[in-house]
């Protein structure tokens, strides 16, 4: 073997292992981190009582509707922390006569923000438990969590909606979450 | 003129013939307590009956006065009649008779239009005689007249069956026999029918089996059959298609390098009709569905309605109805959804009824599959093995992407429903509506999911509950079946 057959190998065998590191490598690297997960915890930023304007969504007069309500809402640092907030305040207990698509003793265990602009948001099992079923109240319900944040965030494109860290069916067995939701209008006045 | 009417009518030879026990005409009496026979009496074209049988059956008092004239009584009203004049007189009023009284032997004969015409006038009770039929029918029962005609259809056939005035009927096969039951008293059917009935070896006979139901034996082609009614002013139309098997000649072996084609179609370019399934929502301990305040589960509503429907349309439209529940239990959303698949379904219909945190909301929706998602797997190709070593490409399509296929007529049959419940049952402001709804996403066929109205609000609880909203709505339902499947049956794609 010449010298430059050894010196076309080495060229070589460093292309096939740069190759391996870039097309291999640092995609599962990129796969194994984690997606920004934000614990329903208070933020420093919450904290220090400075707010935006949010759009939330609350069952319109017909029941068979959502009607938007803009609301003061904690500003958060992060796109995650600011999903937090209007998730909790979403679900957060409404006084009379505003009423809630969400279930009474729903709370928020989690919201992750994966690349490519998809929420997943955690909710307790009561969102479920406590639904009272109904195709069109179980669309409300859906669509109140996923226009909350699509709406407000436009950084978030679909959200998924998992119940007790887990992926589901359904809540009530009529609306698909087996994947993300796209903002939909169409279910409010 | 109504004199000389009767001059001629009398001027004619009242030459009256018994006819032979054999072939006995006789008026047939229909009443709520059951039927009996008049004897008859026939000369030429003219049937006469006899006033004594008239007296016994109707309770009559009939005399002969002295002057010749015989009066015919009842509860103090008379009709008077003259011997060898056409004529009757009711309280001062001249009736014309097409044939004049009668003598036969120690018996008067009237002619039978006397009954209609002359008694039915003084009588107490509602007289209506069926002439063509020798059909006396007495007070008020449901007597369908019944008109059957068969018509070839390439090598199918097709029986058609209107009923005047209109009467619902069901159809049902059992072994070798298709009946048609009405729900009538009894039916007013000429004699005889169907000419060139058998020719195809689709049906061989009719028969009147039961005062209600008509029987067709049917051949050794007959395959199926698939029924549709539609209205005509007073008319209630039914349509039986037949389908005929297919000849018993060896197939052609399918052209090298195609994939072998699927099973005949009957004849007919469009592939017919054949199953739809109706899904009750939710069921078993464990998924009650809504509620309603007064108790009402939308398990039990759904399963209730699913029953129904499914004895109307099968009993209407000939065609099978399958229901992925008949009981309280639970069943798979998969589940559900594979029963149609499996069984090659035509059409889908997943029946709910709704909820609200807000009493007020009322109204049906009719739901047809929407993809919301930010991302779905797509379809692909691949290429089989197929018979006779071929390789077929054939289309795979994820499961739960089945419904993207059938998009277009499962919002044609959403708007045609709609079409049909609107001024039968309440509806939504938005009454047709798309949802990712899980149900519906993995059939592969047309298919609905119908919310039929909110249990929460009291009003509606009560009306969806109720015997009138459940037969309302199934006949809405079976009429857009029927309209979707001729639609389909005249060219609409699949």
């Amino acid at each position: 073997m010449t010298q430059r057959h050894i010196a076309i190998a080495t060229v070589l065998l460093a292309a096939v292992v740069l190759g391996l590191v870039l097309f291999v490598g640092l995609p599962r690297l990129k796969r194994r981190t984690p997606a920004r997960a934000v614990a329903a915890a208070p933020t420093a930023s919450a904290s220090q009582g400075r707010k935006i304007k949010a759009h939330l969504f609350y069952v319109a007069e017909d029941g068979a509707h959502l009607t938007s309500v803009e609301r003061d809402i904690a500003y958060g640092e992060t796109a995650g922390d600011q999903a937090r907030e209007i998730i909790t305040a979403q679900i957060a207990p409404v006084p009379a006569p505003i009423v809630s698509a969400v279930p009474a003793g729903t709370t928020l265990r989690a919201v992750f923000i994966a690349d490519g602009g998809t929420a997943y948001v955690d909710l307790s099992r009561e969102v479920a438990s406590a639904h009272p079923g109904g195709t069109i109240d179980e669309l409300l319900t859906v669509y109140t969590i996923v226009d909350a944040l699509t709406v407000n965030l436009p950084a978030i494109t679909s959200v998924q909606v998992l119940v007790d860290g887990k992926e589901v069916d359904t809540l009530a067995g009529h609306v698909d979450l087996r994947r993300p939701l796209i903002r939909n209008l169409g279910w409010v006045q | 003129m109504l004199v000389a009417r009767a001059a001629v009518l009398s001027s004619q030879s009242p030459q009256i013939s018994q006819a032979q026990p054999s072939q006995a005409p006789a008026l047939t009496l229909l009443a709520r307590d059951g039927r009996r026979t008049l004897p008859l009496t026939v000369t030429g074209d003219q049937e006469f009956v006899a006033l004594d049988d008239l007296a016994t059956a109707f309770q009559l008092a009939v005399r002969e006065e002295s002057l010749g004239a015989i009066t015919v009584s009842s509860k103090g009203k008379t009709i008077v009649v003259q011997p060898a004049q056409a004529l009757a007189s009711v309280s001062g009023r001249l009736i014309a008779l097409p044939a004049p009284l009668t003598r036969s032997g120690r018996r008067w004969l009237v002619p039978v239009e006397f009954i209609s015409r002359a008694l039915a006038t003084i009588y107490d009770v509602k007289l209506d005689l069926r002439k063509p039929s020798r059909l006396l029918i007495v007070g008020d029962l449901r007597v369908p007249r019944i008109q059957l005609r068969y018509d070839a259809v390439g090598t199918s056939g097709r029986l058609t069956i209107d009923a005047t005035p209109r009467a619902t009927s069901t159809i049902t096969q059992e072994n070798d026999r298709l009946s048609v039951k009405f729900d009538a008293d009894a039916l007013d059917v000429p004699s005889p029918v169907l000419p060139g009935l058998g020719a195809q070896g689709l049906v061989l006979a009719v028969h009147l089996i039961d005062p209600s139901v008509l029987a067709f034996d049917v051949g050794p082609r007959f395959a199926g059959f698939k029924a549709s009614t539609q209205t005509l002013e007073s008319t209630l139309r039914v349509v039986i298609d037949l389908a005929a098997l297919a000849e018993t000649a060896p197939a052609p072996a399918p052209p090298a390098g195609r994939a072998a084609p699927d099973l005949p179609a009957l004849g007919q370019a469009t592939p017919p009709f054949r199953t739809l399934v109706i899904d009750p929502g939710h069921g078993g301990g464990d998924d009650t569905g809504a509620a309603g305040a007064s108790g009402a589960k939308e398990k039990d509503l759904a399963l209730a309605i699913a029953r129904r429907a499914k004895a109307a349309i099968e009993g209407r439209l000939g065609i099978r109805v399958l229901l992925t529940r008949d009981d309280d239990r639970h069943v798979g959303i998969d589940e559900r959804t594979a029963m149609a698949n499996n069984n090659k379904a035509d059409l889908f219909i997943s029946l709910h009824a709704s909820a609200s945190p807000r009493p007020a909301a009322a109204g049906a929706t009719i739901f047809y599959a929407a993809f919301d998602t930010g991302s779905v797997p797509a379809s692909s190709a691949d290429r089989v093995p197929a018979f006779n070593g071929v390789m077929r490409e054939i289309e795979l399509v994820p499961w739960e992407l089945a419904q993207s296929r059938h998009l277009d007529q499962s919002t044609s049959f959403a708007e045609l429903l709609e079409t049909q419940l609107r001024d039968r049952i309440p509806l939504a402001g938005e009454a047709v509506a798309s949802a990712p709804l899980r149900v519906l996403e993995s059939a592969n066929m047309p298919a609905v999911l119908i919310e039929l109205g909110y249990l929460t609000n009291g009003d509606q609880e009560t009306l969806l509950t109720g015997d009138a909203f459940a037969n309302t709505f199934v006949q809405a339902l079976a009429d857009a079946v029927v309209r979707y499947r001729d639609a389909q049956a005249a060219g609409g794609a699949r």
